[in-house]
């Protein structure tokens, strides 16, 4: 049942992402990767990541398309027709997928309980939850206790996107470099 | 986006479930899925609704740029504050047990402190790219669409 | 390497094959679209392709979420890889706003977003100021003839 309903998702998931690679009308792309985020958030339940399928839906399908709408309000409507087409990137596409295709092979059966992924540090996390931290979300756990390091390194890389995206976009630069103009010429300023 | 009645009907009625869902999924992250990441999103989401249909002029109004900016900072010192007072009580940065007499407690403490840092954050990151976006002059009209 | 073809190894691996496939898409449209604004939405299927990977390696067959449930022997699913794409997810559309901040400058900048367009305007550009600087050198090279005479 399970593998049905995965295939099924899977093949919505491509269909959707071969969609965003035809369609031209930049709307209709931003639209079709908001539903390429729900489905795979879809996915992510089915794999047990709550979390992160709480997390897919609410970013990728909420902010992602706000502000790709937004992008394409400030810029253009429809990709221009190409001008020339060209088989290298097809057959690097190819030749990538064979490469990494042949490395899974090696790795265990999906859903192996004896993988590595499963006898290392994961079942650790989940004894020790109850007796150390007592909540009954181990994500959350690890998250902000035993990773909490890299979960502040990753909150900093958040804090300096967002911060160089205000300086890029948001005009603050322009506005302090009039404010510093109008600094030095007290007598221009008073225009404003 | 004046002339959208039913838009504007039903996002007044939405606003503050969105809002009161955000502040649920930040404290009740310990105990379902959810934290600080979804929380500050979706906190984010309730704002930016009202921004596209009731004007960012409006929202700005309520929400200057200067506090936005503000808080993206307040997150990250929240959340590495929380380290540095575990530090002062003797511990070491980020190790929450000192937070408390009973080492668990402590863990819960510094759990709900972090988890405001980030929420915080995000939710003033997000406020802030969506104001740097918006508040652009857009180079097509409504009726271009 | 030996590898026996059989059902359940192919249905073990299904998923990650498919996962490549849903990769490959995501790379096709970043090598090959030239929209600025396309190629951001290949590397976001991209990325999604990546983090569904980290999931389906953290799956225990016939285990359930991580949140403890308070039944005893109860299998859960590893919680490790969750953390870490669930912190990477939210660092994705951080990054991507960057690269729509960086897109809207760059249409400010050359009218268009197309990638052709703009590499083609850059040669153009640097085509006129190498002309512009021949053009200095050859007016310096004929004043230096003629203070000589």
């Amino acid at each position: 049942m399970e593998l049905i309903l995965t295939s099924l998702l899977f093949l919505a998931l491509v269909t959707t992402a071969v969609a965003i690679a035809l369609v031209r009308r930049l709307f209709a792309v931003v639209m079709l990767a908001g539903v390429f985020s729900l489905l795979s958030a879809m996915l992510f339940v089915l794999m047990d990541a709550v979390d992160v399928a709480f997390t897919e839906a609410a970013v990728g399908a909420g902010i992602s398309s706000v502000l790709m709408l937004g992008t394409i309000a400030l810029t253009a409507r429809s990709e221009k027709r190409p001008t020339h087409y060209s088989l290298v990137p097809l057959s690097i596409v190819i030749l990538t997928g064979l490469v990494l295709i042949y490395g899974t092979l090696d790795m265990p059966n999906f859903g192996d309980p004896m993988s590595p992924v499963q006898t290392h540090v994961g079942p650790d996390y989940i004894q020790r939850t109850p007796t150390d931290i007592d909540v009954p979300n181990i994500v959350t756990a690890v998250l902000a206790s035993y990773r909490g390091f890299d979960t502040l390194g990753e909150v900093t890389v958040v804090f300096t996107a967002g911060l160089g995206v205000v300086l890029l976009i948001s005009g603050l630069g322009r506005r302090i470099r009039r404010s510093r103009r109008e600094d030095k010429a007290p007598s221009k300023g008073a225009k404003n | 986006m004046d002339h959208h009645l039913i838009l504007r009907v039903v996002t007044q009625i939405l606003v503050a479930p969105i809002l009161l869902y955000g502040l649920y999924v930040q404290f009740h992250g310990d105990f379902g899925p959810g934290g600080g990441f979804q929380a500050g999103v979706i906190f984010a989401v309730g704002f930016i609704l009202y921004g596209i249909v009731f004007g960012l002029r409006r929202l700005r109004s309520k929400f200057p740029d200067h506090v936005i900016h503000k808080l993206v900072a307040l997150g990250v010192l929240i959340y590495a504050g929380t380290g540095v007072v575990n530090m002062a009580l003797g511990g070491n940065f980020l190790d929450y047990n000192v937070l408390s007499p009973d080492p668990v407690q402590g863990q819960h403490w510094g759990i709900i402190a972090v988890e405001l840092g980030v929420g915080v954050t995000v939710f003033g990151v997000m406020m802030a790219i969506y104001y740097a976006f918006a508040g652009r002059p857009p180079s097509l009209d409504d009726k271009d669409w | 390497m030996e590898f026996n073809f059989d059902l359940p190894f192919i249905l073990g691996h299904l998923n990650y094959w498919l996962f490549v496939i849903l990769m490959l898409t995501g790379l096709y449209i970043v090598v090959a679209r030239g929209n600025l604004l396309k190629k951001i939405v290949g590397l976001n299927i991209f990325q999604v392709a990546v983090f569904m990977l980290y999931i389906s390696m953290g799956k225990v067959a016939g285990g359930t979420a991580p949140i403890l449930t308070g039944t005893a022997g109860e299998a859960y699913s590893n919680p490790l890889p969750h953390v870490l794409i669930l912190t990477a997810i939210v660092v994705g559309i951080a990054t991507t706003s960057l690269g729509l901040a960086l897109i809207v400058r760059i249409n400010e900048t050359y009218g268009t977003i197309e990638e052709d367009e703009i590499l083609e305007m850059d040669q153009q550009k640097g085509q006129s100021e190498l002309d512009a600087i021949n053009k200095a050198a050859a007016a310096t090279d004929a004043q230096g003839a003629a203070s000589k005479k």
